[in-house]
């Protein structure tokens, strides 16, 4: 079958981190991406089945991946060779079709057959699961990052019995795409619950950004949510989903030192044109959706003292100066994945499709590429705001051979 | 000094000038066109001086100056800021000349407690260099360095003085020390109609609390103009509160001067000459310049412009009762810009300079560069607009993204963030005006480094709010697209576009006026 494999070269991934340097998901035409033929996974046990992909994603984390940027952090915990794509919907192949399905991605204890699960399984809170390097598979944290389960980018994964979630009838398939998106903001967003009063601020306004946003609106209900989106297509996604100000991320500071009737520091006295680069106040929470050095400066730079910074993007090595932290005792919390949501008393997947139908999140969704287009979708996906897009994802309905597995 | 006039434009006018920012534009007009032109400078007073003391002497309404100077008094000297004039004049300033005539006589009336300040209301505080040139370096030498001179904080409760309301509600609340001195003595720059009398004291010590009665949207519209006195809602209240002022006791000396229009030195005083009369110099002078500033970095440019001083200088100086000397005043201003003009136009167009009162040695904004047109240049009527209601106006101007860093800080967020969501100034008054008065940054800004009040930005959009409620559309010429739409108008790249979608405003044939300003005029539009 044909996949999008992503394999140990050392010399593939330089490759890729030069040319994601000059732009990003450049990496995608020399690095450790290639569009192979391979044999479907086999099924690990009988708690298991074959999916077969009709959309899959392209995350930020998959471009840090083919862009050979991703962090070390994360080598023990795949196997080589491994396919991408953990944010898929795909056909349940021995339900006899017409069953479509929702992946979970993370491959806990349950899909590694370790019993008794771990401290995290137990507690329904996968996200966590301590055994994510060992048990029946490979390593791999998702699927996506494991070699034994397959992933999103090819015509079949195999999926534990636990990870699978059926699609409700009268669904498409690109609302479908976007739950574990919607999941995993609905992680962070979860993390300001207590924000009360306080202005949250949303640092960028990608598919991250806007389902956290989304996911704000829905969950927390805070008063003030202001949102830096760069691009005209996510200011007005950013405003449709909920937030109450939605400015430029050079003028976010501002905004924020507005809204909350902060001072300003700085060598002009922060007056300048340039943006600003310290508040003596803030904004009670600020989710971090991007992830970079600059978006956790940003972050930084307009928490409130004793403020809390919520990552959602996903980080990698950077360099930040944390004196801020320290010096106005900033929280800085990880949201990475889903499970139970004791605050809600549901599991994040099962609030993720409720927040999909209601905000209808499945219009993020905004361009589809086949597998052999590769190089294109991913570039694309880089440059999604630039271009107007919001969620570019691989469109494998339509593959040859996809009938025949 | 011939007056000013109208030419209707033909086959053999010579193209117009277009003022363009920090740059010129030669436009061709349609024929038929009409181009209003100043009148050109009055005499200036043969011995300013002598005038200005024989002023101090021989008051209208009022005692002598010396007969209200008595040794243990005390005396205040408020003076006109750097808002005025434009373009700053050569030195000597007509304020150093007048408040130095008035300290000789406090001097041999043996009044020790003088107080200078600099009313400024909320505009930015000015620095040292800009004090000198207004006051001479004598004067700051003298009282600078012992905090006798110092600009109006409108800010500072402790310093300010409640004065009461007038029959209307509104507040009057100004300078503690002008409110209390035995004397306060205004010294004004007379530049246009809307200028001086009561407004002097009534707006430029007054605090936030008082301004906003007249500084707001309604105020500006039903000022028809601001420039007519007898039309003018911002005139009536300020008149209002300079009675709540006068009840109170404040005794004011008024002393008020008039300039001549001469605004552009050599070799550039061909900026205020009619084309046609531009000679051989004149026409290279021209070429050369534009070509130049064309290849001139931005930075360069605007202080190139900003330097530029100007040979006005004083047609008259009267002193004494505020109404009274208002009245002389009023009659200098309009002998020197008024310009009749029969019938309105569906298109007005002008092209707007490098300086508003509220970026001297700053940056023109684009909230400027709205209230400049919009709120200045097309209020310089009496009787009726120069545009039909619902006309087109057509502005010449580069209309930059970019700000001051230190003086307009409201202004980006004002710009950037309100502007973003709606440019009516009546939601922008009614739902931002407050928290941009009451910001403690823009108001530690304001008090401490050299930034207009956080609620300026405001004021600058009420300033054209009368022209947005009276035109069809408004269209900027050569300005960066992104900015122009933010503001709500229409970008055009030449003037020949501009007047192509002007026509589905007012429709084919449109009748056009063009405003040949600078030198500043005053079309009476009958």
């Amino acid at each position: 079958m044909k996949a999008l494999q992503v394999e140990r070269s050392l010399p593939r991934f330089a490759a890729a981190r030069l040319a994601g340097a000059v732009a990003p998901g450049r990496g995608a035409r020399v690095g450790p991406l290639r569009l192979v033929d391979v044999d479907p996974p086999a099924l690990p046990g009988p708690a298991w089945h074959r999916v077969r992909p009709r959309l899959s994603g392209i995350c930020g984390s998959d471009l840090a991946t083919v862009d050979g940027v991703a962090s070390p952090w994360f080598e023990p915990v795949v196997s080589f060779p491994f396919v991408p794509g953990h944010e898929v919907v795909g056909d349940l192949d021995d339900s006899g079709g017409g069953v479509r399905v929702v992946i979970e991605p993370v491959l806990g204890c349950a899909a590694r057959g370790i019993d008794p699960p771990c401290e995290g399984c137990g507690g329904d809170d996968v996200g966590r699961c301590r055994n994510i390097a060992f048990g029946q598979l490979e390593p791999g944290l998702q699927t996506g990052y494991c070699a034994d389960t397959g992933g999103g980018w090819s015509l079949a994964l195999v999926a534990h019995q636990s990870q699978i979630h059926p699609v409700p009838d009268g669904w498409s398939d690109e609302s479908a795409v976007m739950v574990e998106p919607a999941a995993c903001a609905i992680r962070g967003a979860l993390k300001c619950a207590d924000a009360g009063d306080d202005l949250v601020a949303v640092v960028g306004a990608g598919t991250l950004g806007l389902c956290v946003t989304a996911a704000l609106r829905r969950f927390v209900g805070p008063e003030r949510l202001v949102v830096g989106a760069k691009h005209p297509v996510q200011r007005r996604l950013a405003t449709e989903l909920g937030a109450t100000m939605v400015v430029a991320p050079a003028t976010l500071a501002r905004a924020v030192r507005r809204a909350t009737g902060s001072m300003a520091l700085g060598d002009d006295d922060g007056a300048g044109s340039q943006p600003l680069q310290r508040l003596t106040g803030g904004a009670g929470v600020v989710v971090d959706c991007v992830g970079s050095a600059t978006s956790l400066a940003q972050a930084l730079s307009i928490v409130a003292p004793g403020g809390r910074i919520v990552m959602v993007g996903m980080p990698g090595s950077l360099t930040v100066d944390l004196t801020p932290l320290w010096q106005r005792e900033v929280e800085l919390v990880g949201a990475y994945a889903y499970g139970a949501e004791p605050a809600l008393g549901r599991r994040t997947f099962d609030l993720a499709f409720e927040l999909v139908a209601e905000a209808g999140l499945g219009r993020l969704v905004s361009a589809t590429y086949p597998l052999h287009r590769h190089a294109d979708a991913l570039a694309h996906a880089a440059e999604a705001g630039r271009r107007g897009a919001v969620k570019v994802a691989f469109d494998l309905r339509d593959e040859k051979g996809r009938e025949r597995l | 000094m011939r007056p000013g006039f109208v030419l209707e434009v033909d086959r053999s006018t010579p193209p117009t000038l277009f003022h363009h920012g920090e740059g010129f534009r030669l436009e061709r007009l349609p024929v038929g066109s009409r181009i209003v032109y100043p009148p050109e400078p009055l005499p200036v007073l043969p011995d300013i001086d002598g005038a200005i003391r024989h002023a101090l002497l021989h008051p209208v309404d009022s005692e002598p100056l010396p007969a209200l100077l008595s040794p243990g008094m005390r005396l205040t000297i408020a003076f006109d800021d750097i808002s005025l004039p434009l373009p700053p004049m050569r030195r000597p300033d007509a304020r150093q000349r007048v408040i130095e005539a008035v300290l000789d006589l406090a001097a041999e009336a043996g009044v020790d407690d003088v107080h200078l300040i600099a009313a400024l209301a909320l505009h930015r505080r000015m620095t040292e260099a800009e004090l000198r040139h207004a006051l001479g370096d004598r004067i700051y030498d003298a009282f600078a360095p012992r905090g006798l001179l110092y600009n109006f904080d409108a800010e500072d409760p402790d310093n300010l003085a409640f004065l009461g309301r007038t029959e209307q509600g509104e507040e009057v609340e100004i300078s503690k020390r002008a409110a209390e001195s035995d004397l306060l003595v205004y010294v004004n720059i007379n530049l246009v109609a809307m200028d001086g009398g009561h407004k002097s004291t009534a707006t430029g010590l007054a605090s936030y609390r008082s301004l906003r009665h007249h500084h707001n949207v309604r105020t500006m519209q039903h000022s028809r103009s601001f420039m007519d006195q007898h039309r003018s809602e911002l005139h009536s209240s300020n008149w209002r509160m300079g009675e709540v002022i006068r009840n109170a006791g404040v005794k004011i000396f008024q002393i008020e001067t008039t300039l001549n229009n001469d605004t552009f030195p050599k070799p550039f005083d061909f900026l205020q000459k009619r084309e046609w009369e531009w000679s051989l110099r004149d026409r290279s002078t021209y070429l050369g310049a534009t070509k130049a500033l064309r290849r001139t970095p931005d930075r360069v440019r605007r202080s190139i412009f900003q330097s530029v001083l100007a040979p006005h200088n004083l047609t008259g100086v009267n002193a004494g009762e505020v109404d009274a000397v208002h009245r002389l005043t009023t009659a200098k201003v309009l002998e020197q810009q008024v310009v009749h003009v029969e019938g309105q136009a569906d298109i007005l167009t002008m092209g707007l300079p490098y300086i508003s009162p509220y970026n001297v040695n700053s940056v023109m904004n684009p909230i400027l560069v709205m209230c400049l047109g919009l709120g200045y240049f097309f209020n310089l009527y009496r009787r009726q607009p120069l545009v039909r209601e619902g006309g087109v106006l057509i502005m010449s101007h580069p209309t930059r993204w970019e700000f001051h860093p230190v003086h307009h800080p409201s202004y980006i967020d004002f710009f950037e963030e309100l502007l973003a969501e709606t440019t009516d100034p009546l939601e922008l008054e009614k739902t931002y005006e407050q928290s941009f008065a009451e910001d403690e940054w823009y108001r530690h800004l304001y008090r401490t480094s050299y930034a207009y009040h956080g609620v300026h930005p405001f004021y600058m959009w009420y300033w054209g709010a009368h022209a947005l409620q009276h035109l069809g559309g408004v269209i900027i010429v050569g300005g960066d697209p992104k900015t122009v739409r933010r503001l709500g108008f229409k970008p055009a790249t030449t003037l020949a576009d501009a007047l192509e979608m002007a026509t589905d405003v007012v429709g084919p044939h449109p009748s056009l006026t063009h405003l040949h300003a600078p030198p500043l005029l005053l079309a009476e539009v009958t």
